[in-house]
C-alpha cells in the first residue's frame, strides 16, 4: 500500500497554468521530498494528490486505482498542514481521535489507538489539554498523531517544520525520519529547505514553475545535477556556476564547481584572486574570493584551521573530478 | 506603561465619559424609583404623595401583567430562534463564492437601515393587509382565504417583522465569524473523513459559538425593549402587549406615572434575570 502515480497531471487556476503536464511515480514506503523555490507549485501538487484540489487534466492513481475524482477522505491519505490545522475547541485526545470517530470506530478501539499514538509521540501527558495550551512542537506532534491513527496509505506533509525554531526543527526532522523508518509508510514531504530535503529524502523531486527539473536520490542530485537550476539549488553553500573563457576551456557554456571541491592556497594554483568576506563556522570556513577571471565571487570551503585575512592574495584550484559542465541551455554535458 | 502616574492620568481623562454615562443612567433610574413610590397623576391632581409599595402591588396584580411578561419572552425567544437559524444559513450561503456577491451582501444588510416604524408600517400595509397586501394576493393566487395576519396570528406576525429587521445584524456578525475560520481546518476535517454535516457540527458551529453568544446578548438587550413595531402594527391589541408596551399604556394612556414607573422597575428586574440567565448558559463562551 502507498504507491502513487501521476500521469500527465495539469493544474490551472483560471487562465494561469500552475502545473504543466507532469508525470511522477512514487513507490511504496518511499520518503519523497518536493523542493523548489517559493511559488513553484509544491503545495499545489501535494493538494492535487490529497484531493483537496481538482486536477485540470491527467490522472492520479493510488495503489493502482484511479483516484482522479475520488474525494479526499476516500483516498486513504493523511495530511499534516503547515498551520497544523488542529481543532481548537477539542482536547488533544479528541483531535487525535477525530478521524477514528468519523470512521465510526467504537470507543474502546479509539482509545486504544489514541493511547498508542500518544505513546509514540510523547503526548500522553498532554491528552486533556487544548491545542492552544501547547507549544509549537507539541502541536506539530498532535497533528502528526492525528495523521498516524488513521493508518493511512501515505502521509502528506506541507512544510510541517517551517513554524518551528531552528533547534526544534532539527529535532522534529529526526523524529519524522524515525517515524518513517518505524512505520515504513510512504511519505511525501514538501519543503523549500534543501537541508531538510537532503537529510530526510529517499527521493528528491526538484520543482521549478511547476516543472520537475530532476528526480533522484539526494546523492544523485548532488553528484550529477541534470541542469544549472538543480546544481544551484541542491547543496549548501551553493555551487559556483562560472561562465566565460574558463568555461570555454572545458568546451562548455557554464561550469560548476562546489565550494568543497576547490583547494585554496597562498602560493600557487589555477585561478588568482583576493579574499573577501569569510564566514567561520568553527569546523569549516567559507571564503568568498573575488577572481578577476569571473564576474561573481567564488565561495570556497576550507578547513577551520586556515586563517586568511580580508584582502589577502590567494590561488584556487578546482578538483577536475568534481567539475560539472553545462551547455548553452543549462543542461549537463557528459 | 501602567505606572502610578499614567494610571491616575488615565482615570482623570476617563472621568468625563464615566460621569456622563453615570448621569445618563443614574438620573432616569433615580427618578423612576422616586416616582414608583408616589401616586402621581399629571392630569388628575399631580403629585398626590407617597404610597409605599402600592404601585408595585397594583402593577403585578393587574390582569395584563403576566401575559405581558409572557408576550415579551415569546417575542424575544422567537426572534432569537429565527434570526440565529436563518442567520447561520445565510452566512454560510454568503460565504460561498458566487456571482454578484457584493450586491447580494448589501441587499442582505438593507433591512437593518430601515427605521423600525417604517418597516412596521410597510409590513402592515403592503404585506399583511388582508385585502391588498402582497401576502393576501399570494394566498388568493393559490385559491386560499387570505389570513388576517395581525389579528388572527398577531404574535407570529410580529415575530416575523422583527426577525426580518434583525436578521441582517445576526447574518453580518456570523458571516464575519465564518470568514475568520481557518480553511485548513475544514480541509483537515475533510481529509479526516468528515462529511458536510460533520464539518458543520464539529468545526463550523463550535467556531461560531462566540459570535452566536454576542448575537444573543445584544439582540436580547434590544428586543426586551421593542416598541415601535408593536405601536404601529397592533397597538398592543390581540395579545401583543409586551412589558414595555404595558408601561407605555400606564404612563401615557392612563396618565399614571407612578404605576408606570413601578412597571419600569419590574422591566429592569426582568432584563437582569434574563441577562444573568443568558450569561450563565452562553457567557462561558466569551472567555476561552
Ligand atoms: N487558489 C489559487 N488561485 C490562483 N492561483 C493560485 C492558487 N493557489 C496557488 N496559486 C498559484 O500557484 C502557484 C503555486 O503555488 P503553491 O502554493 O503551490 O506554491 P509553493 O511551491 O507551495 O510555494 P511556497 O513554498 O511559498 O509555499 C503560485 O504562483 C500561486 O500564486
Ligand atoms: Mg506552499
Amino acid at each position: 500500500m502507498g504507491q502513487i502515480h501521476l500521469s500527465k497531471v495539469t493544474k490551472s487556476f483560471g487562465d494561469v497554468e500552475v502545473i504543466p503536464p507532469l508525470d511522477l511515480q512514487i513507490d511504496e514506503g518511499e520518503f519523497v521530498v518536493f523542493v523548489g523555490p517559493s511559488g513553484c507549485g509544491k503545495s499545489t501538487l501535494l493538494r492535487l494528490i490529497a484531493g483537496l484540489e481538482d486536477v485540470t487534466g491527467g490522472q492520479v492513481m493510488i495503489d493502482g486505482q484511479d483516484a482522479t475524482t475520488m474525494p479526499p477522505a476516500k483516498r486513504g491519505l493523511a495530511m499534516v498542514f503547515q498551520s497544523y490545522a488542529l481543532y481548537p475547541h477539542m482536547s488533544v485526545r479528541k483531535n487525535i481521535a477525530f478521524p477514528l470517530r468519523m470512521a465510526g470506530l467504537d470507543k474502546a478501539e479509539q482509545d486504544r489507538r489514541v493511547a498508542q499514538a500518544a505513546d509514540v509521540l510523547n503526548l500522553t501527558d498532554y491528552l486533556d489539554r487544548r491545542p492552544g495550551q501547547l507549544s509549537g512542537g507539541q502541536r506539530q506532534r498532535v497533528a502528526i498523531g492525528r495523521a498516524i491513527v488513521r493508518e493511512p496509505a501515505a502521509f502528506l506533509f506541507d512544510e510541517p517544520l517551517s513554524n518551528l525554531d531552528a533547534a526544534l526543527r532539527v529535532g522534529m526532522r529526526l523524529e519524522i525520519s524515525e517515524l518513517h523508518k518505524r512505520l515504513a509508510t510512504t511519505m511525501i514531504y514538501v519543503t523549500h529547505d534543501q537541508v531538510e530535503a537532503m537529510t530526510m529524502a529517499d527521493k528528491i523531486v526538484v520543482l521549478q514553475a511547476g516543472v520537475i527539473e530532476q528526480v533522484g536520490s539526494p546523492l544523485e542530485l548532488y553528484r550529477s545535477p541534470r541542469n544549472t537550476f538543480v546544481a544551484g539549488f541542491i547543496g549548501s553553500p551553493k555551487m559556483n556556476l562560472l561562465g566565460g573563457t574558463e568555461a570555454a576551456k572545458h568546451d562548455a557554456r557554464t561550469i560548476g564547481i562546489r565550494p568543497e571541491h576547490i583547494a585554496i592556497s597562498s602560493e600557487s594554483g589555477d585561478w588568482e584572486g583576493v579574499v573577501g568576506v569569510s564566514e567561520h563556522l568553527g569546523s569549516d570556513t567559507f571564503f568568498h574570493v573575488n577572481c578577476p577571471a569571473f564576474a561573481e565571487p567564488l565561495t570556497v570551503r576550507a578547513s577551520g584551521e586556515i586563517d586568511l585575512k580580508y584582502g589577502a592574495k590567494v590561488f584556487l584550484t578546482p578538483d577536475p573530478a568534481h567539475l560539472h559542465r553545462f551547455d548553452d541551455k543549462g543542461l549537463r554535458l557528459g | 506603561m501602567a505606572t502610578q502616574h499614567s494610571r491616575s492620568a488615565a482615570r482623570l481623562m476617563m472621568a468625563p465619559a464615566v460621569i456622563l454615562l453615570l448621569g445618563w443612567m443614574l438620573i432616569p433610574l433615580t427618578m423612576t424609583l422616586y416616582f414608583s413610590f408616589k401616586k402621581y397623576l399629571p392630569l388628575r391632581g399631580g403629585d398626590l404623595g407617597w404610597v409605599g409599595f402600592d404601585n408595585y402591588v397594583r402593577f403585578v396584580s393587574s390582569s395584563s401583567f403576566w401575559p405581558a411578561v409572557a408576550t415579551t419572552l415569546i417575542i424575544v425567544g422567537g426572534v432569537l430562534f429565527i434570526t440565529l437559524i436563518l442567520g447561520v444559513l445565510l452566512a454560510l450561503l454568503l460565504d460561498q463564492p458566487m456571482w454578484g456577491q457584493g450586491v447580494v451582501r448589501i441587499l442582505v444588510i438593507a433591512p437593518f437601515f430601515v427605521m423600525p416604524t417604517v418597516s412596521g408600517l410597510v409590513w402592515k400595509n403592503m404585506f399583511m393587509d388582508s385585502n391588498n397586501g402582497f401576502l393576501a394576493h399570494l394566498w388568493r393566487a393559490f385559491g386560499a382565504e387570505p389570513v388576517q395576519w395581525l389579528s388572527q396570528a398577531s404574535l407570529p406576525s410580529l415575530i416575523m417583522i422583527i426577525s426580518w429587521q434583525w436578521l441582517p445584524f445576526a447574518t453580518l456578525i456570523l458571516l464575519t465569524a465564518i470568514q475568520s475560520l481557518d480553511s485548513e481546518q475544514l480541509e483537515a476535517s475533510e481529509m479526516d473523513g468528515a462529511n458536510w454535516l460533520n464539518r458543520f457540527g464539529f468545526i463550523i458551529l463550535p467556531h461560531l459559538a462566540r459570535a452566536i453568544t454576542v448575537v444573543v446578548l445584544i439582540q436580547t438587550i434590544f428586543l426586551l425593549s421593542i416598541f415601535a413595531e408593536i405601536f404601529v402594527t397592533t397597538a398592543g391589541a390581540f395579545g401583543t402587549k409586551t412589558l414595555t408596551y404595558l408601561i407605555y399604556q400606564r404612563v401615557l394612556e392612563s396618565q399614571n406615572v407612578g404605576l408606570g414607573s413601578a412597571g419600569g422597575v419590574y422591566a429592569i428586574i426582568l432584563a437582569n434575570i434574563v441577562a444573568i440567565f443568558l450569561m450563565r448558559i452562553v457567557g462561558k463562551n466569551l472567555d476561552a
